[in-house]
């Protein structure tokens, strides 16, 4: 079915496709600074982003803490156990790419059984302030608030990154690791202070997101699936750096929104998972690939 | 080596002798064939349900809903005696493991009828093993009919039953034009199909349709779209988690719930407990049953339930009552059948056979009187509408005058009728098992 064209809902549209790059953006930065720093393959990413919409119901049902304190309180947690979990696991596995696949996919399960162990396996919700709750009219532009909070968190976060990455001692070292692992080790940087650190800053941002998409969406066990599928693809079509995730996940939200204008959002999915596999196909580095020794 | 004429005799012989007396190398234990009853011994029934995945939300609370039928059952003296016991098993959403696991209840576990599925999608899984093995399948939910097997027993509401007041309700009372959403798979087609029927006969308007991948949780594409188009109502046939997201997205996107109401088959008590009251109240339902239904069987049961080791999930809903409903249905086949062919006689396909005509009367069934259609073995019931309220019940605004008929062919009279025996095309031809 062809929809009639009508141009400030077509405008509405383009405005929508903003919003829904900066979801696919929220959900692939954490992946973004784990596969494209230390190059693991984290297959948990989805059950961070789960972790992190769990504790915000925890923190809010359990503790009553006000929603906007529940985001960086999600950050701190999920940043925590992405922690313990790179101490416990991944960093004896930082020279097997392939096997990090593996074994993030069975931390993957466990973190999902556990999650359901605990909390059952009904959904929750999480309550979002009054103003929240509805939406933005300007003259016949329309967007939800939640959605502008969603873009605004978003661009603050891609920010931070940024900074931490390009201006300050930390991001230094990291790009340092990331280029020549041995080189910057004998030139005395602690590269596993590092990856620790990037680990872990990678699933505080998968808790973030996790926070907004609780109210989004319905917070269940299984919610990380959807989002794992949709944040790797922005990492591999962006090259697996920041720059390329933000144009990749903008890129295709604003596609996602213009096909499913003109045609349907299956058809839309359908156009936009073909485009990628071409795309793939002529570049398979990625948009912005940095230029690194592969280990 | 040449075939010598006395190699000749003797497997001559002992094919003979195998061919006159099968009980040498024929297993000759009924059990061996398949389930059976014994008297005395506990009936083994099997419930195929998702306890973990994507669809864990509402079959969980099916597993849960049968194990209290089925200790109600026991404790009121069981069947001809015998206790009935559950058969356990976690389907994972996933549909290789519906089928897989259907085979295992019916060769293994040797169960006498199996309670299972939600989707359509699973239920089509493990429909050739039910059909290939003669079995039984309780379909405990709404579907879209269009199958005609001789293998199940339907408690939930079919397409023709399910959209046939609402649709005229909420054109009656909020306009004509009505946009369609549903998940894009078979249900939600069937279903809509059947809605542009009745939508039809009410004068009403069809704006657009827009189908969402199973799974999905981004509308604001179609709801933009529903902006641009200005429906007077929306129909939904959105199901599970897209159904709470969809829910939440339209008040956030700013939609008012008295300009546009969603009418869907699907939100029910659950759903709205899992989006939060303030993005379900003023949408309305239908479905054959709601937690506020005023009946003293209702009261019962949702207080019973609630306070057994099984209610803890803390509501009671149409999904839940139409399973626990197919526990009773049960019940009263297999007494119909052993009365009428003796205990160690009862076979699955005899307890369908005697199934057609059973009432499960208005004291034992919550949403009141229920009955299997004697031909294609659906369920007769009364469709009711309820608008969800500030506190996440259901108000029921409209209950229909009589029980409605199950028809699965109601849209394709063309391909035939279904009956006891299979399916019936119009130049009289029958087709058995038309799934």
């Amino acid at each position: 079915m062809w929809a009639s064209f009508d141009p400030s809902s077509f405008a509405n549209a383009l405005i929508l496709g903003i919003s829904i790059g900066s979801i696919w953006l929220i959900a692939a930065l954490g992946l973004t600074i784990i596969y494209g720093t230390a190059g693991v393959i984290n297959m948990a990413h989805g059950e961070f982003i789960m972790l992190g919409a769990y504790s915000s119901y925890m923190l809010q049902s359990y503790f009553g803490l006000p929603f906007l304190l529940c985001i960086p309180a999600s950050f701190v947690i999920v940043g925590v156990i992405g922690l313990i979990l790179e101490r416990g696991l991944i960093r004896y596995l930082y020279k097997r790419p392939l096997d990090t696949l593996l074994a993030t996919w069975g931390v993957s399960l466990v973190l999902m059984q556990g999650v359901r162990l605990i909390f059952g396996s009904d959904p929750k919700y999480i309550a979002v302030p009054e103003v929240f709750q509805s939406n933005i009219q300007l003259g016949f532009f329309n967007l939800s608030t939640f959605r502008v909070v969603v873009f605004f968190i978003t661009i603050a976060l891609v920010v931070g990154i940024w900074a931490l990455f390009y201006r300050s001692r930390f991001g230094m070292q990291v790009r340092a690791v990331m280029q020549n692992n041995e080189m910057a080790t004998s030139f005395g940087i602690n590269s596993d202070r590092v990856y620790m650190m990037t680990f872990a800053i990678g699933a505080g941002l998968a808790g973030v997101a996790g926070s907004l998409f609780g109210v989004l969406n319905i917070v269940l066990p299984t919610m990380g699936s959807a989002y794992v599928v949709q944040a790797f693809l922005v990492v591999v079509v962006g090259g697996g750096s920041l720059v390329g995730s933000v144009a990749a996940g903008g890129g295709m939200g604003e596609l996602q929104s213009i096909f499913a204008y003109f045609t349907n959002d299956t058809f839309a999915r359908f156009l936009l998972f073909v485009m990628i596999v071409v795309f793939l196909r002529f570049r398979p580095q990625g948009l912005f690939a940095p230029a690194k020794a592969r280990r | 080596m040449k075939p010598s004429r006395r190699d000749f005799l003797k497997k001559a012989s002992i094919a003979g002798v195998a061919l006159a007396a099968p009980h040498l190398w024929l297993p000759v234990t009924r059990e061996a064939w398949g389930a059976t009853l014994n008297k005395g011994e506990p009936i083994k029934v099997g419930l195929l349900f998702s306890l973990t995945g994507g669809l864990a939300v509402p079959e969980e609370d099916s597993t849960l809903v049968m194990q209290y039928a089925i200790d109600e059952i026991n404790a009121a003296g069981g069947i001809a005696g015998s206790p009935i016991e559950p058969v356990i098993v976690d389907a994972k959403s996933d549909f290789n493991v519906y089928s897989e696991k259907a085979k295992e209840l019916i060769l293994r576990n040797k169960v006498i009828a199996l309670f299972g599925c939600y989707t359509s999608a699973s239920r089509k899984a493990i429909l050739p093993t039910v059909m290939s093995q003669n079995h039984l399948l309780y379909y405990p939910t709404c579907y879209e009919g269009a199958e005609c097997t001789q293998n199940t027993i339907c408690t939930g509401p079919l397409a023709n039953q399910h959209s046939k007041d609402l649709i005229p309700f909420m054109v009656e009372k909020f306009g004509k034009k009505v946009f369609f959403v549903g998940s894009n798979y078979v249900w939600p087609k069937e279903s809509n199909k059947n809605a542009k029927i009745w939508l039809q006969n009410a004068g009403g308007e069809l704006l657009g349709e827009e189908y969402i991948p199973l799974g999905s949780s981004e509308f604001g594409p179609v709801l933009n779209k529903i902006r641009q188009a200005k429906p007077d109502f929306i129909f939904s046939t959105v199901v599970g988690a897209s159904d709470i997201a969809f829910h939440k997205q339209f008040k956030q996107e700013g939609f008012k719930v008295d300009e546009m109401p969603i009418a869907s088959l699907t939100t029910g008590e659950i759903e709205t407990k899992a989006m939060g009251n303030e993005f379900g109240a003023g949408h309305f339902l239908s479905a054959p049953y709601f937690q506020n239904l005023e009946s003293p069987t209702n009261a019962k049961f949702v207080e019973s339930f609630l306070k057994s080791k099984y209610g803890k999930n803390g509501t009671t809903h149409y999904n839940m009552e139409e399973t626990y409903l197919s526990a009773y249905v049960f019940k009263a086949g297999i007494e119909k059948a052993i009365a009428q062919f003796g205990v160690e006689e009862v076979t699955p396909r005899k307890i369908r056979d005697v199934s057609g005509g059973i009432k499960v009367s208005a004291d034992i069934s919550p949403e009141g009187e229920i009955w299997i259609d004697e031909q294609n073995f659906n369920t007769w019931l009364v469709p009711k509408i309820g608008q969800c309220q500030a506190d996440g019940s259901f108000k029921i605004v409209k209950t229909a005058s009589e029980h409605v008929a199950p028809d699965p062919y109601s849209i394709y009279a063309d391909i035939g009728k279904c009956s006891a025996n299979g399916l019936v095309a119009p130049d009289g031809k029958v087709r058995k098992n038309v799934i």
